[in-house]
């Protein structure tokens, strides 16, 4: 195939040499189209992935919980139903035998952790000031791989015991609370603990930061009344795109109540969504910019080349050798843009990253760069294909006496 | 007599048929050219001698009548056809010799070598060297062909029609666009590779000193043959 085809790249490429200029301004194009492509990908992918870490840091991927209470609706006669309802209150539901659930749970290798917790409300006293706050009793070295706990502390030690208790930054402000300090916690019905601070973490949420507070298991279990049991199941999954459909599958395997991360942050879901569909227009339009002003380039080059077309053709060439040669500069050209554009693209990125706004810094993925560089050539080869066409079917009588 | 390269039995060409506009320009043509003949055609302009040119070159087809080429009938090839049968049978010079600027001397005159299958052979580019030593052009293949006279330039040309070692050279007003001492020079190269090669060669011409020199001449007028002093 690169043999027989020698002497169409060997003709495009002298063509393009003879008109550097020329040469050098359709570079330019695609290499600038190439850039701004890989760059907006890159950009876009990056502002995604950070924002979706930025949610998963603070939740998982999906949460299991005790069945919900309901109202029975009895059946008049045949299937017919009388509904007029009072919701239910929901108490705190305990999910039993949990144990044997998270053995189970374990064995599915595309679940790569499940953490019991225990979770209910309370208030937090420390001399004369309260704040009321979501209790939650984890395991600790079940629940650091659902959400990197340890990774956020801002003083103190990650350290879940009988007596410790970490909190969160804005509610150890609000309360004035150090680590080593003491306090109180209340759950209703003259249940209370007094704690030390362990540590104190900073998630970033503010909500996270005033409200949630961690205890070991089983004094949780106790605060809240609910001795033995837990009242929901933390999962973490290896593909997080599949939430929705493991949440399904685990529903259906354990009858629990399940939330997931995508259903809970379905405006996120939508704006990223959103945002992907507006940088393709825009990759679209900055493609199809280029690919036109390769096209008129080419145009007036195989109008200039038609005296060259007609010798060509008088010598023995073909129509298809000569669709090949303009199809083939318009590949070279594609390319040669490419590599300029990637060096553009890569230098963007870096400036982005050095000198940019620094919220958060972005990587070029391979794939991105291969994209762009088939795109680049493909759009090259497109744009050249009108020019060409019209370049191979030159009557070779007239094309010679064109001046 | 020796064999027949080009035979046209009953040509015409008409340019635009069935419009207002439509011109007749070649009238029932029948010839035959000879291997090793030397033919002059001459004739005053629009005579149709370029239209007949590039019919038996096969950069044009006749609107009707047959045309054959080393004995292969020509009139109801496709283009590929005859783009075949010109790459191989065929050689062409113009008045405005017609180089790829883009490419040396060399690679000029191996054009029609290489269009057909890529790189050339070694002996192919010893030929294309001995070719270009013939024409008086030696030591110069790697120069650009934008670089030379007007005069050198044909030469090459020349040179290039002949690399395939065509049966049938034509040559559209050769000595032309040339002075009178370089004209000389260039047709006396056309007698040389006729009478070295063998081919048939057919010349248009509008110097009368040099169409004296070949053995035959057909002279066109308002598109019929009207006098062939070297006819069979």
């Amino acid at each position: 195939m690169l043999a027989r085809f020698w002497i169409e790249r060997r003709i495009a490429w002298r063509f393009m040499v003879e008109n550097p200029l020329q040469t050098l301004l359709i570079s330019i194009a695609i290499a600038v189209g190439t850039a701004v492509i890989i760059f907006i990908t890159t950009l876009m992918n990056g502002l995604q992935q950070n924002t979706i870490n930025k949610t998963l840091g603070s939740q998982p991927h999906v949460r299991l919980e005790a069945t919900r209470l309901y109202n029975r609706l009895p059946a008049v006669r045949d299937g017919q139903i009388l509904q007029l309802e009072t919701m239910r209150a929901q108490p705190l539901q305990r999910i039993d035998s949990w144990q044997a659930l998270v053995a189970d749970l374990d064995a599915i290798p595309q679940l790569m952790a499940v953490s019991p917790v225990v979770t209910g409300p309370a208030l937090v006293q420390k001399g004369r000031a309260t704040a009321s706050v979501v209790v939650n009793g984890i395991d600790p070295q079940r629940y650091e791989k659902i959400i990197n706990l340890p990774g956020h502390m801002v003083q103190g030690r990650f350290q879940v015991g009988s007596e410790d208790v970490l909190v969160g930054s804005e509610l150890a402000r609000d309360l004035g609370l150090q680590a080593g300090d003491k306090l109180r916690l209340q759950a209703g019905d003259g249940r209370t603990a007094l704690l030390r601070v362990a540590g104190i973490f900073s998630m970033g949420v503010q909500e996270l930061d005033t409200r949630q507070l961690y205890v070991d298991l089983k004094q949780a279990q106790t605060l809240l009344n609910l001795s033995g049991g837990i009242t929901a199941l933390d999962v973490k999954i290896s593909d997080i795109f599949t939430a929705r459909e493991w949440g399904g599958r685990l529903q259906r395997l354990t009858g629990l109540h399940v939330k997931n991360w995508m259903d809970n942050n379905s405006q996120l879901l939508n704006a990223l969504r959103s945002q992907s569909m507006t940088t393709q227009m825009i990759r679209g339009f900055v493609g199809l910019a280029v690919g036109l002003g390769i096209a008129s380039v080419l145009a007036v080059s195989v109008v200039q080349r038609t005296r060259e077309v007609g010798i060509l053709r008088a010598m023995g060439s073909t129509r298809d050798q000569i669709l090949r040669v303009f199809l083939t500069q318009g590949a070279m050209l594609g390319a040669m843009g490419a590599v300029f554009g990637m060096a553009g693209g890569y230098g963007l990125i870096y400036l982005f990253n050095n000198f940019g706004s620094r919220l958060f810094s972005v990587s070029v993925q391979a794939e991105v760069t291969i994209t762009a560089l088939f795109i680049a050539i493909g759009s090259g080869i497109l744009a050249a294909a009108l020019p060409a066409r019209r370049a191979s079917r030159y009557d070779p009588a007239e094309a010679i006496r064109y001046v | 007599m020796s064999e027949v390269v080009l035979r046209l039995q009953d040509v015409n060409k008409v340019f635009e048929p069935d419009t207002p506009r439509a011109v007749h320009v070649l009238h029932d043509i029948s010839l035959e050219l000879h291997a090793g003949e030397l033919t002059a055609l001459i004739g005053p302009s629009g005579s149709g001698k370029s239209t007949l040119l590039n019919l038996m070159g096969l950069l044009d087809t006749p609107s009707s009548g047959e045309l054959w080429i080393d004995g292969q009938a020509t009139a109801r090839l496709d283009d590929a056809g005859r783009t075949r049968l010109r790459a191989h049978h065929i050689g062409f010079v113009f008045q405005f010799h017609h180089l790829i600027g883009a490419f040396s001397v060399l690679d000029n005159v191996l054009m029609p070598l290489m269009l057909q299958q890529g790189k050339p052979a070694t002996a192919q580019l010893d030929y294309a060297r001995h070719l270009l030593d013939a024409v008086g052009l030696p030591n110069i293949e790697q120069r650009s062909a934008k670089a030379l006279s007007g005069g050198q330039q044909q030469r090459v040309a020349i040179a290039r029609a002949l690399v395939g070692k065509p049966a049938l050279l034509l040559a559209d007003e050769p000595t032309g666009n040339l002075d009178t001492q370089t004209a000389e020079e260039v047709f006396a190269l056309f007698e040389q590779f006729n009478r070295d090669t063998g081919c048939a060669t057919l010349i248009v011409t509008h110097d009368p000193r040099l169409s004296a020199r070949c053995p035959r001449v057909i002279e066109l007028l308002d598109g019929r043959i009207v006098s062939e002093p070297g006819a069979l």
